[in-house]
This record gives C-alpha cells, sequence and structure tokens, in this order.
C-alpha cells in the first residue's frame, strides 16, 4: 500500500516498527475499550479520495472557479463585510507558516507571534484612543454582544438600547448573545439617517445597561452627536458603547475621544480579504479601568518582564475570568477566534501609519461622494442621505432584484437590497472614479 | 544541544520608523467635507514605516515563533499536516475575494463545496444537516445551547427544563455556553474507571434536565463504554444528547453519533480535519444535528435542487444567527479537501495510525522515571492520547509541569499540553501523536522528556529557570493581573511605566 503524504507512519515498514514496539498484530487490538455494539452499522461511503495533489487541486479550481469573484465582477457590495485593497505585504504574513500552525505555545517560543498580537492591540488603541484592547472574536456583531453583556454585568441593569437601523446579519448576534435575558429596545431613526435623540433621551431609563450606537451607522450615515448620546447615556447610568468602521479613524474622532466607555467593530477591513465572509472579525476596546477589564471574556496579552533586567515578552492576562480559566462560572465564553487575522490587522496598521489612514480615510469619503452625487443625477435613483462615509443608500423606482440582476449581466454586483427598493451601495478606495462611471451608466439603462 | 530559537532584536512596532516615511500611499483625494466636530483632530500615534521595514518586522517576528516548525504534540488539539496545497486555493480570489451576499447565481463553486463536505460530515456522523457558522468549537457548543433553547421553546418546556448536564473531563466551553444561554449547569464527577457512572447520571437527571454535553473519549484517552446508555437515559428524562467530537480523531471511521443516539455533535475542522489553527483562528466548530432539531439551526444553510445550489437565508424557527454570514469559508474549504485528499480509507487508517502511535509513546513514556499514567488501574490501550502526571517528579524535585514546558522549548519541541481546569490530576501533560509525526518525530519529543527529567533530578534549577536559549528568557508574569501593571497596549504600558516613576 503507498504511503500517504499527510501520514509518516503510513510507510509499511514504519507502522510494522509501531505494531512490534507496541506488541500487537493489528490496530484494531488497541480499540478494545469501544463495545462492540458501539461500531457503525455500515461502513464509510465517502466519495473516492484524489490522493495525488495535481488530482485535488485540478477538483478545487474546476469546482472553484464557478464562482464569480468581486475582481471579476464589479462589485459595490458592503453592508458588514467591505472591498478593500489588501496590502501584498499583508498576504505574506497572513500565509507565514509559522503564524499559520502555531498553537498555543509559550511566552518565549511564540514571542514572535505574542508581540504581533499585542502590537495589533497597540495600534488599535492608538486609533480608537482606547488603553485597553483584547484579542479579536469572532465579529463585529459577536463583540457588541459580548460588550452588551459586560455593560449588562458593569450595571446590573438587563437592558440595552440599539439603532433602529442596526445592520440585519448584526442584530440577529446581538439577539443571539443577549436577548433571552438582556431587552433589546430600538431608537428610532431621524430624517438625517442618524440616531433620534428626543427617542434616546425618552427610552434611556434605571434599566439601560447601555447604549449602542455606531458611527458610521449600519446605512453609512456619520453620527454627528456622539458625545451627546454619551453623555445621555452616562446621566441615566448606562455606559454608552460605539461601533465604528476602523478605517474611519483616519479622519473621524475616535470613540475613546467621544467619550464611548466601550468600543467595538469589524477588523476585517484591517487587511483581511472577504473571504466570503469569513474575512469577519470583531474587536473590543474600553478605558483601561477595572470596572471594564474585570468584565472581559476575551483573551489578552499583556507586556511583561523577563527573568532578565530590561527584557520583556508577553503573556495572557485576566486569563483567570474566562472561562478557560473558571468554566461556567467565566465571564461568558472563549475559544478559538481569529487570531491569525489580529496579526495581518497589525501589519494593515504598522503599513498604513497615521498618514496612511488619514489619506485612505480621505479618498473612501471622495470616492464614495463622487458616487452618490452621480447615481443621484439618475432619474430613476436618489440618495437618501448625505454626511455618510464609504456606505449610502439608494432609493430606486423599480425592485432592487431587477436592477441587480441586470447588473450582474454587465458584470456589476449593485448594492445589496435593504429593502424593496433601496440599496445599500459600498465605494471605497478599490473602484476608480472610471469604476464608478461605468456603474453609473450601466444604472442609467436599467433603471430607465 | 544544537537548536537555538532566532533572536532578532525586535523593538514594539510602535517605537520603529521616522516620521515622514510611508509603506502605503493613495491616489490624492481632499480632505473629506466633516464638520469640525467629528473630524479626528491629532493623527493617531501609529508608525511611520517604508514597506519593507514593515514587511521585515514581521518576518522577524514569525521566525520567532515556534508553531510547527519543531515538533508539536499537542494534546487535545490533534495537530495535523496543513496542506500547503490548500492555502495556495484558498488565498486565492475565487475564494477570497467573494461577498457573501452575492447572488446564489455567481457562487456556486463555493456552494457546492460546502454542501458537498456538509454531505461527508453527515456521513461520518449519521445526522442529517450541518452549519458552519460557529467560528470554533465553543461557538458550536453555544450553538447547541442557543438549539436546545428553541427546542424547548417549541415544545412549550423554556424554563421548566434549565439544567443541562456534563462531567468534569468535558472541555469547558460546554459548561459556559450553557450558563451563557441561561442553563444551571451539573458537572459530573468521574470514578474510578475515568468516567463518570451511570448512576451519578441518573442521579442528575430529572424533568428539569434539558440536555447533556459530553465528550468521548475524553482527554485522558478514556472512552466511555455507557455512552449508548447514557444517550437513552437523557433522552427517557426528555432532554437533548450533544456529543462534542474535539476527541474525533480516534474514533473517525469506527462509529457515528447519531447511531449511538446523539441528537447532535460538533467537529472541529481546524483540528481533525486539517485546517491550520492561526495561533487561535480563523477557525469552524461544524454543528450537525438530527432532522428533529433543523428547523432550529441558524441559517443560512447551502440547498440543493438538482446541479443548482442556493441558500436558504432564514426559516421560522431558526436561532438566526451566532456569528454574520455563513462562516468561516475558506476553513470549510480546506476541510473538504482534506477529506477528499484522505477518502475513507485515509480517515479510518488516520485512526488507526493515531491510537497506534499513542500507544507507542505511551510504553516509552511509562519507562521514564517520574511519568505516571491517570487511572493506572484502567489497563485498556488509551485512544488518540494519554493523560500522564509528573506528581512524583514535582515530588522528588520541585520542578512543575510549567517548568519542564519552559524547558521543552529549547530544543525546539513545542511546550505540551497540560489539562484544561480543573486538574483531575496532578501535575497533568497530554501529548497526542496524531497521525501527521513520524516516529522519528515521536522518538526525538520522547528523548526530549526524558533528558529535561534526567535534568530536574540533577540540576533541577537548570529546568526551573528555563528557558536558556530562546529569542527572551522565561516571562515574569506574576503582577500582569494587577491593574496598575497590565498593559494589553502600548500607550497603556507608557503611561503606568510613567505613574510608576513618578
Amino acid at each position: 500500500m503507498t504511503a500517504h503524504p499527510y501520514m509518516a507512519n503510513s510507510a509499511p515498514d514504519l507502522r510494522q516498527e509501531l505494531l512490534d514496539a507496541v506488541g500487537v498484530a493489528d490496530p484494531e487490538e488497541l480499540f478494545t475499550q469501544i463495545p462492540d455494539d458501539h461500531y457503525m452499522a455500515r461502513p464509510l461511503s465517502l466519495p473516492p479520495a484524489l490522493a495525488s495533489e495535481g488530482e485535488l487541486s485540478r477538483h478545487l479550481r474546476r469546482t472553484l472557479s464557478r464562482n464569480v469573484d468581486c475582481e471579476q465582477a464589479l462589485s459595490f457590495l458592503g453592508g458588514g463585510v467591505w472591498q478593500h485593497h489588501v496590502p501584498a505585504v499583508c498576504d505574506e504574513i497572513a500565509q507565514r507558516t509559522e503564524f499559520v500552525t502555531s498553537e498555543w505555545g509559550t511566552p518565549a517560543s511564540d514571542l514572535g507571534r505574542n508581540q504581533a498580537w499585542f502590537e495589533f492591540a497597540s495600534q488599535l488603541g492608538e486609533l480608537l484612543e482606547l488603553d485597553f484592547v483584547a484579542l479579536p472574536v469572532y465579529s463585529w456583531g459577536c463583540a457588541a454582544g459580548h460588550a452588551i453583556r459586560m455593560a449588562s454585568r458593569i450595571t446590573s441593569r438587563s437592558s440595552v438600547l440599539v439603532p433602529a437601523n442596526l445592520d440585519p446579519e448584526r442584530m440577529a448576534v446581538i439577539r443571539t448573545y443577549c436577548g433571552f435575558e438582556i431587552a433589546i429596545e430600538t431608537v428610532a431613526i431621524d430624517t438625517s439617517g442618524r440616531l433620534d435623540l428626543a427617542d434616546l433621551e425618552a427610552k434611556l431609563s434605571e434599566e439601560t445597561a447601555a447604549a449602542y450606537f455606531e458611527s458610521p451607522g449600519s446605512l453609512g450615515v456619520i453620527e454627528t452627536e456622539a458625545e451627546r448620546i454619551a453623555a445621555l447615556a452616562r446621566s441615566a447610568g448606562a455606559e454608552t458603547i460605539m461601533g465604528v468602521d476602523p478605517l474611519s479613524l483616519g479622519v473621524l474622532a475616535p470613540p475613546g475621544q467621544l467619550g464611548a466607555d466601550i468600543a467595538v467593530g469589524s477588523t476585517q477591513p484591517l487587511g483581511v480579504h472577504m473571504n466570503c465572509g469569513g474575512g469577519a472579525g470583531g474587536f473590543i476596546a474600553s478605558r483601561d479601568e477595572e470596572r471594564y477589564a474585570r468584565e472581559y471574556p476575551t483573551l489578552q496579552v499583556s507586556i511583561a518582564p523577563t527573568a532578565v533586567d530590561g527584557e520583556h515578552g508577553f503573556t495572557m492576562t485576566l486569563f483567570a475570568q474566562t472561562s478557560y480559566g473558571q468554566r461556567e462560572h467565566g465571564k461568558d465564553w472563549t475559544g478559538n477566534s481569529v487570531y491569525l487575522w489580529a496579526i495581518v490587522n497589525a501589519v494593515y496598521m504598522s503599513l498604513l501609519g497615521p498618514e496612511g489612514f488619514a489619506d485612505l480615510g480621505n479618498l473612501i469619503f471622495a470616492r464614495s461622494h463622487y458616487a452618490a452625487a452621480r447615481i443621484g443625477e439618475l432619474p430613476g435613483a436618489s440618495v437618501r442621505w448625505d454626511g455618510f462615509f464609504k456606505e449610502f443608500v439608494v432609493d430606486f423606482e423599480r425592485p432592487v432584484t431587477e436592477i441587480n440582476a441586470a447588473l450582474r449581466e454587465r458584470g456589476i454586483f449593485g448594492g445589496g437590497a435593504i429593502s424593496e427598493k433601496a440599496a445599500l451601495y459600498c465605494v471605497t478606495e478599490v473602484h476608480t472614479e472610471a469604476d464608478i462611471d461605468r456603474l453609473v451608466e450601466a444604472l442609467a439603462e436599467v433603471t430607465a | 544541544m544544537s537548536y537555538h530559537a532566532a533572536r532578532w532584536d525586535e523593538p514594539i512596532v510602535l517605537e520603529l520608523g521616522r516620521p515622514g516615511r510611508r509603506a502605503q500611499v493613495f491616489e490624492p483625494a481632499p480632505p473629506a467635507d466633516l464638520p469640525e466636530s467629528i473630524r479626528r483632530a491629532t493623527p493617531p500615534a501609529l508608525p511611520e514605516m517604508s514597506e519593507f521595514e514593515v514587511q521585515r518586522h514581521y518576518l522577524h517576528l514569525s521566525q520567532m515563533t515556534l508553531g510547527m516548525m519543531g515538533v508539536n504534540l499537542f494534546g487535545t488539539c490533534t495537530m495535523k499536516y496543513n496542506a500547503r496545497l490548500n492555502e495556495h486555493i484558498a488565498a486565492r480570489p475565487f475564494i477570497s475575494e467573494l461577498h457573501p451576499d452575492q447572488d446564489d447565481e455567481t457562487l456556486q463553486g463555493v456552494l457546492e463545496i460546502v454542501y458537498a463536505f456538509g454531505e461527508i460530515l453527515n456521513e461520518l456522523s449519521g445526522m442529517d444537516q450541518f452549519v458552519f457558522q460557529p467560528g470554533g468549537g465553543a461557538d458550536a457548543a453555544y450553538t447547541h445551547a442557543c438549539v436546545t433553547r428553541a427546542w424547548l421553546e417549541a415544545r412549550g418546556e423554556l424554563g421548566v427544563r434549565d439544567e443541562v448536564i456534563t462531567t468534569i473531563q468535558a472541555h469547558p466551553c460546554n459548561a459556559a455556553t450553557a450558563a451563557a444561554a441561561g442553563f444551571k449547569v451539573v458537572t459530573l464527577p468521574l470514578e474510578e474507571g475515568g468516567y463518570a457512572s451511570v448512576e451519578a447520571l441518573q442521579a442528575a437527571l430529572s424533568d428539569r434536565t434539558a440536555a447533556l454535553m459530553v465528550n468521548n473519549p475524553d482527554d485522558m484517552g478514556v472512552y466511555n463504554p455507557d455512552i449508548k446508555r447514557w444517550v437513552e437515559l437523557v433522552h427517557e428524562a426528555g432532554g437533548l444528547a450533544f456529543y462534542d467530537h474535539a476527541n474525533f480523531n480516534g474514533v473517525m471511521g469506527r462509529l457515528r453519533a447519531r447511531e449511538l443516539g446523539f441528537d447532535a455533535c460538533m467537529f472541529m475542522l481546524h483540528k481533525t480535519f486539517g485546517a491550520p489553527k492561526g495561533g487561535g483562528g480563523p477557525a469552524v466548530g461544524a454543528y450537525g444535528c438530527s432532522a428533529e432539531l433543523e428547523p432550529f439551526l441558524p441559517r443560512p444553510i447551502v440547498r440543493r435542487d438538482g446541479d443548482r445550489f442556493a441558500l436558504e437565508r432564514d426559516a421560522p424557527q431558526s436561532i438566526g444567527r451566532v456569528r454574520e454570514y455563513w462562516g468561516n469559508v475558506p476553513v470549510v474549504v480546506k476541510a473538504y479537501s482534506w477529506a477528499r485528499a484522505m477518502g475513507a480509507e485515509g480517515i479510518k487508517d488516520a485512526a488507526d495510525l493515531s491510537v497506534l502511535a499513542n500507544n507507542y509513546m505511551e510504553k516509552r513514556l511509562l519507562a521514564i522515571r517520574g511519568v505516571s499514567r491517570s487511572h493506572p488501574d484502567a489497563t485498556s490501550p488509551r485512544m488518540e492520547m494519554t493523560r500522564y502526571s509528573l506528581e512524583r517528579l514535582t515530588r522528588d524535585t520541585g520542578v512543575t509541569v510549567f517548568d519542564v514546558q519552559n524547558r521543552m522549548v529549547d530544543f525546539g519541541v513545542d511546550a505540551f499540553w497540560l489539562s484544561h481546569e480543573p486538574w483531575v490530576l496532578p501535575e497533568p501533560f497530554t501529548p497526542e501523536p496524531g497521525e501527521l509525526w513520524s516516529k522519528e518525530d515521536i522518538d526525538l519529543w520522547i528523548d526530549t522528556l526524558e533528558r529535561i527529567v534526567d535534568e530536574a533530578y540533577r540540576d533541577p534549577e537548570l529546568v526551573r529557570t528555563a528557558p536558556h536559549n530562546q529569542a527572551i528568557h522565561q516571562v515574569d508574569g506574576t503582577r500582569v493581573n494587577e491593574p496598575d501593571v497590565w498593559a494589553t497596549t502600548w500607550r497603556a504600558h507608557k503611561r503606568k511605566l510613567g505613574a510608576a516613576v513618578a
């Protein structure tokens, strides 16, 4: 029997050496713990093995080539995963086998990985102007869910206020994380697309653990009253949780400065491909106060001294309060997350630097506003709100499904439907003015 | 000793660079038209570096990461070969540049793979439907807790059945996710054979039982021979039975969770199915269940209609989402590729080789002074891993498992896994050789442990002060849980250092 490339001891001589050393004739003799009536009723029936790498590669490439990806098509989809330029260095580091294969390790032997994690948190902390940053959780929705649960424990209160136009995917995750023990109440959106402060004020109560809002909001509009929202929440004894797009923070004021107690958001824009949604990741950050730090369910590393003066390393902090440390008595729960992406995020933030974030923010602002202005000129389309960053809502006279089907025939993925006749368009630095002109020409045809 | 870890004097990235340098530039754009009140006033204090400086910094950090560059037999995590082909395929735009909200017609290739992989897991487990949305094993356990709630609600028993039963040897995430979903947790202790007794389970079961969440074999390599009876008893009591298949590697190809009676199970694609760990994700906890529970599964689910595939994005009784979108799709593709590379025969052979290699290790390890095995009276061969103890070594020399961990890496051997909390065995360690590692690698691992044990008896200080040939020395974490010391960011560290000096 030919040895399998993934199994060193499948070479016949090696198998025999092991059998001889253990003193059995057949591996079956080692499975005596399993009672006979536990064995499967019929043998496994799986598709035939593709043992040769060439054959397997061909099969995968042939199958996956049936996709149409966002490099082939011109895509304006956003909503929770966004197409951005991924620098080549991010891709190189994401592929480093040392990082890709690392497991738990020790602070010394995986020093490089732990330092990269610390640099993820440190650079994100600079962008957010917040001092305590955890390693990421699965997604923005998961981050918001944990943050709301943290606020509930901190305040001993059990309701949360969220914007009425919150992204439905994130909202569904928040419901799963919080819905059965924390009442989720929505705050109306005013005519400018921002949180209705009168409604917020009316709904803040002694039961409110937190006010959660986003800037830019789920439909792209920048919140201009963040400080006022935080002040209102504070006066009601509630925590302020602010969701942000990290790529906006070169031009928009950071949550730490606006009075947010906890900030959350997606890490995907920071150098991670969309990966069909698998690029998602979420961060949680806060002021570095015990009130918050002692409620984190996450893993995080702290810089720490070593046995040698002047030397430092990085090790887990506040580990004992996690579910690893305390099982059901820990804070929520934790496990594998998206830590490889955290390293990629660190690379991305180092590549951009302060000027890069400012330039990128301005460019995304300019391109998205150019697109909105051009689309707004079309007779069958209008842009609902101004004052946005990266994403904006377009109201059409025809159903979005019809428009998007027609655009698809022209090699364009239109913005995602948010209602029958409204779509959320995402325009970033990857879209040139020529791309946008192409979209507008196509829209002119299909909306006419 | 010939091994030495790479050692670069690599500052924190925030200390690098010089003002004015750039690693990425963008096409020019005018300043965004924003009100002063929301415009960022002070630029973030990020490094200003050239592109090469950034690249080299992170390459240095990667070189100072052991990962699987040496020998890594990290127990419970089933270290496998992470085929390069899969990394190569997943990085290509036909996966990496897909948006999950694209029209199904433009996603036919990836939908077919997700669907086909679900069929493979159905065949391996006997379940009827899998979802890949959970971002890890713990997330799959949480999914089960939420599915259980929805199932109870549909039966009018939510709030009545409010207890989840698990064992002290099940992964902490089972207990933690059940508690996070509002259940009271009942934890069964182990008895002489190394597993909890039927009687203990019977005593715990009642009309308040919502679910059992359990692994088998456990992390000691002990298989609970009464598990079928357990599932029957849980069903008789009116609860659901969830099989945490974290330790699938030793039983794959031999048993099916559904045939044992389980209602749901979970596979970790970043462990058993050859996708990489990434230092802790991106990962997938594939959650599968019976037809009875399918309506409650999170959506989307991939459906097949002839040769077309479509996403079912919602369902009336669904718990909704445990995470945005439909999962870590690249990880699913890698796991599918692994399963196709292995085939049915290869999968069963991997189980054989894993259990064979573990029993080989056990024979050699138990011959080392100071090493003992959990439940010495349980004499049947262990499955794919064995839980050992260095209690005697610690008693004789004062050297602990943590000291030995730190010393192992001096030989290019990744630190062993100890045990989840709580330690039911003193000074525990848990290697798992799996099917990847060669006999030479396994022998190197054992030789290394043998040498360290010998050092511990001859020169315990050498082990206690390890590591000695890493990029840094032993990290002193004694104060990292103190608020005026811990620093998860550079800005916090600088502030606290400043305060300490002042």
